[in-house]
């Protein structure tokens, strides 16, 4: 290799990062070649964060250096990073929704002729590099109005504006529907032939093994190795990553359905936008099966289960459990009466209140019942020995049950509302993305968790937008399409190819 | 877990301690500034709140309503609403209260003091009740709402005492007949006011110790029973509260109703035990004040009273202070604005003082959300 006579672009040197109490990372090596991607892979919680905002100026490394193109640097802020040439694209975009792509690009490094902002001249740089990178973008657009794949772009864009040479991407695909994925390969392959850098951190194993060229695993702050995607399978960079065997697939026998527990007919429901977004939907689960909803996220869902759940009014239809009309009930009559539990799929908006410990998390929409509440009045004692009996029955790794829920990793934020749907006894369990944004360990264990309550007898009702994890759990997979239902097919019957070419609106016969 | 909550209950604390001193501080600059003498005027502002049995007796006197509008606030914070409105249920419950007193000669007193109580918290309530249930029903911004209800509650009550004019006006229905051109209700009959714990000149009524049982009571309901844990998620996270299975409107239109209730009930404590009757000079000034020292208290009703002691010992002290000093009394307005500032822009006070947040975040009170929700 070349790595004798030009030096890397990036090298961070026996870096070493103690907070209070813990230690982030510890002596981890890293060298990043030019032209490179270099995949980071570890659990949440595993110190890939910190690395990366040590490498981009936010965090001062405890000990170590860092070298860019040879040259010991000292970066006090993302300030110098960025003049380093160092550009990162932050899990949570930092968009200003209500302005225009260029305005969000030029956004800290305006471009002024005359005393006034030189817009044209912007937009004509962004074009010129949207050309040279691949990255399709309107420079006069809103970026409320842009697809969450396209924001991203202008994210990426917006390093690149800013001359970065390295870009760090992190957990980029989280947010992606499978096609934007493939677009944002495509984007990094146009990046990676113009000489640019990449870091890419996921935990998601199918990727790293497709784009990168390099791939380091983080485990408890240490570098625990390197792999070669060429050579590395899934089931290795698992053990990796988790530091023991990893059983990718869902161990699971033939369900035994019972009787209908929740039927759905001629569901109608509007989105927030006040479009159609759910179309005379009709389906049943029974007790002891799992029906996947699969589908490109946005084809109603979200609208489906918020329907199904109480959180959104039904325009025309019904929603029965065991026969008992709940169509428009109350969330908490949905959860009582009907003996049902929910995953939400945006547990920060839906499944959790941050602020609170991890006990009241536990009891959220159970605190008014025996024993949490004699009377008008709270039990602590009884929510603190729920809490400490399910922190340990479902693993939650928390510093203590009085620790808020939003300080916890995402992974083990969702073995707590995990816990708390599945600890009580129920008839049907609607479950939506989730293991979105979290570890493989913990994907395992919920996957697990969904498919004993199977065993048990309940219903299930899953949906994903994780073609695998529906192929993986389900016992027959309803694929949505513009809210509408295009096709119910058994687990047996189903293809990766045929769910694709019904997720994209193509039902033909084939495909059965 | 201990030693965490202790850390939680001193980072709580540390910064309106800081606040204070910071206000005080840029108070004596301003001061010095001015050519005034700061460390003479806080000799007689301490001397003021707390040189003798009068100057105690005076600062407990200026803390009761403090406490309830403090809590008035608080409450609403709490279930992520901004009373700006206790002024107006202020003066609605003294209203409400004055009118009850100023009738019903001949009622035992047991009968008539609850009465009249009561009808000043219902003032309040139904002053509450009106932006909490425009929010829920209209989407109505409830700071817009009860800013406006200020305005509406002082020329009411305005018009109740009003003593009519020169070219025939009515007067207002409750304007003390024996009055003349004056505007002002009649005293209220013994049978309702509130009777002295420490009489004249010390003049402390039993009004402290409703303010503390209610601060009690406000801080077992929002910690320890159900609807406090409603109201504290429906703040927290309003869908986190509909999505287990919390009433949001509900609770949204009864705390404002509940903010209201304590507003009113302050005015009517005022009525009652101090001012024995109602006249337009009488401001809902305290409701404002309900703000800072909900925010002083960190939304808390433990730190509410203990911000209310703090703010009415200021106001104590202002008149001894200026007779000592020459200081005039309205440097303490400024202090309090500074309070405020300091205590609503925590960031400042991290900065000045380079505190650092915990690493666990303390349960936060949202203060705003913003509008059109």
């Amino acid at each position: 290799m070349s790595t004798s006579i030009t030096p890397p672009v990036l090298e961070a040197r026996n870096i070493t990062k103690v907070f209070p109490g813990v230690i982030a990372n510890e002596d981890v090596n890293l060298v990043l070649h030019k032209g490179e991607i270099l995949a980071l892979l570890g659990e949440n919680g595993a110190g890939k964060s910190t690395l990366m905002n040590i490498i981009f100026g936010l965090y001062h490394p405890t000990h170590g250096e860092i070298f860019v193109n040879g040259k010991p640097v000292v970066m006090k802020s993302p300030r110098d990073a960025i003049a380093l040439g160092i550009g990162m694209v932050h899990q949570h975009f930092q968009l200003v929704p209500v302005m225009t792509v260029t305005d969000n690009i030029m956004l800290g490094d305006e471009s002024v002729k005359n005393g006034l902002l030189d817009r044209r001249a912007v937009a004509e740089r962004i074009r010129a590099l949207s050309r040279k990178y691949g990255l399709e973008v309107d420079p006069d657009a809103i970026v409320e109005d842009l697809p969450v794949g396209v924001r991203q772009r202008v994210e990426i864009l917006k390093a690149l504006y800013r001359n970065a040479k390295i870009l760090i991407l992190d957990e980029p695909t989280a947010v992606l529907t499978p096609q934007e994925i493939e677009g944002l390969f495509e984007v990094m392959e146009t990046l990676r032939r113009q000489g640019e850098s990449i870091i890419f951190i996921t935990h998601k194993l199918k990727e790293v093994l497709r784009i990168a060229d390099r791939i380091m695993v983080l485990r408890n702050g240490r570098v625990v190795g390197e792999a070669d995607p060429r050579t590395a399978t899934q089931q290795q960079l698992a053990s990796m990553m988790v530091g023991r065997e990893v059983i990718l697939t869902v161990d699971k026998g033939p369900a035994h359905p019972g009787e209908t527990v929740l039927e759905v007919e001629g569901l109608c429901a509007t989105s927030d936008l006040g479009e159609p977004a759910l179309r005379n939907i009709s389906f049943q689960v029974r007790a002891g099966e799992i029906l996947g909803v699969a589908g490109v996220q946005g084809n109603g869902q979200t609208e489906l289960v918020e329907v199904i759940t109480g959180l959104r009014r039904a325009d025309a239809g019904h929603v029965r459990i065991k026969g008992v009309d709940m169509t428009n009930a109350s969330p908490r009559r949905i959860t009582h009466e009907g003996r049902s539990s929910h995953v939400p799929e945006d547990r920060h908006a839906y499944g959790m209140v941050d602020s609170y410990t991890v006990a009241d998390n536990l009891v959220l929409n159970q605190y008014y019942l025996p024993p949490f509440a004699k009377g008008v009045t709270i039990q602590e004692a009884a929510i603190a020995a729920h809490a400490r009996e399910l922190v340990k029955k479902f693993d939650v790794r928390t510093p203590s049950i009085y620790t808020p829920g939003g300080s916890l990793s995402g992974g083990n934020q969702q073995k707590m509302v995990v816990a708390r749907e599945f600890s009580r006894p129920i008839q049907l369990l609607i479950a939506a993305q989730p293991t979105r944004g979290i570890d493989v360990g913990s994907i395992e264990f919920i996957h697990n968790q969904i498919v004993a309550k199977r065993d048990e007898g309940v219903a299930v009702l899953l949906v994903s937008a994780e073609l695998d994890e529906i192929m993986a759990l389900s016992d027959r997979i309803a694929v949505m399409y513009k809210g509408e239902i295009i096709d119910v097919v058994d687990r047996a019957d189903a293809t990766r190819e045929g769910l694709g070419l019904l997720m994209a609106g193509v039902k033909h016969e084939a495909v059965r | 877990m201990r030693l965490s909550v202790l850390r939680r209950i001193g980072y709580m604390v540390l910064i309106p301690i800081l606040a204070v001193f910071s206000a005080l501080l840029l108070g004596a600059i301003i001061m010095w500034i001015f050519g005034d003498d700061p460390l003479a005027a806080y000799r007689g502002l301490w001397t003021g709140a707390f040189g003798s049995p009068r100057a105690w007796s005076t600062t407990i006197r200026k803390m009761t309503p403090l406490i309830l509008t403090g809590l008035s606030v608080a409450v609403a914070f709490k279930a992520g609403l901004f009373n700006i409105g206790a002024s107006g249920q202020f003066l609605i419950g003294s209203v409400c209260s004055v009118a009850v007193g100023v009738n019903f000669e001949g009622l035992p007193a047991f009968v008539h003091l609850p009465l009249a109580l009561l009808a000043g918290v219902a003032g309040g309530v139904l002053w509450g009740f009106i932006p909490g249930a425009l929010k829920v029903f209209t989407g109505a911004h409830e700071v817009i709402v009860t800013i406006m209800l200020n305005y509406v509650a002082s020329l009411f009550a305005a018009w109740t005492v009003y003593a009519g004019g020169t070219q025939g006006q009515t007067p207002g229905p409750l304007w003390d007949r024996t009055a003349g051109a004056i505007s002002r209700t009649p005293e209220v009959f013994m049978s309702a006011r509130l009777p002295w714990i420490v009489p004249e000149p010390y003049r402390i009524h039993w009004g402290v110790a409703i303010a503390l049982l209610v601060a009690l009571i406000m801080w077992w309901i929002l910690f320890k029973t159900t609807l406090g844990f409603s109201t504290r998620t429906v703040g927290a996270n309003s869908k986190a509260a509909r999505y287990a299975g919390i009433n949001v409107r509900w609770i949204t239109i009864l705390t404002m109703m509940i903010a209201g209730g304590l507003a009113g009930l302050a005015g009517a404590i005022e009525t009652l035990g101090l001012n024995h009757r109602f006249a337009p000079e009488f401001t809902g000034g305290v409701g404002f004040q309900g703000i800072t020292v909900a925010l002083l208290g960190q939304t808390n009703p433990i730190g509410v009273v203990l911000a209310a002691f703090l703010l009415g010992a200021l106001e104590a002290g202002a008149a001894r202070m200026q007779f000592d000093s020459g200081v005039a009394a309205d440097i303490i307005q400024v202090i309090q604005a500074l309070v405020l500032a300091f205590v609503a822009a925590p960031l400042i006070i991290r900065q000045i003082y380079r505190i650092r947040k915990p690493s666990d975040q303390v349960e936060t009170t949202v203060f705003s959300t913003g509008w059109g929700r």
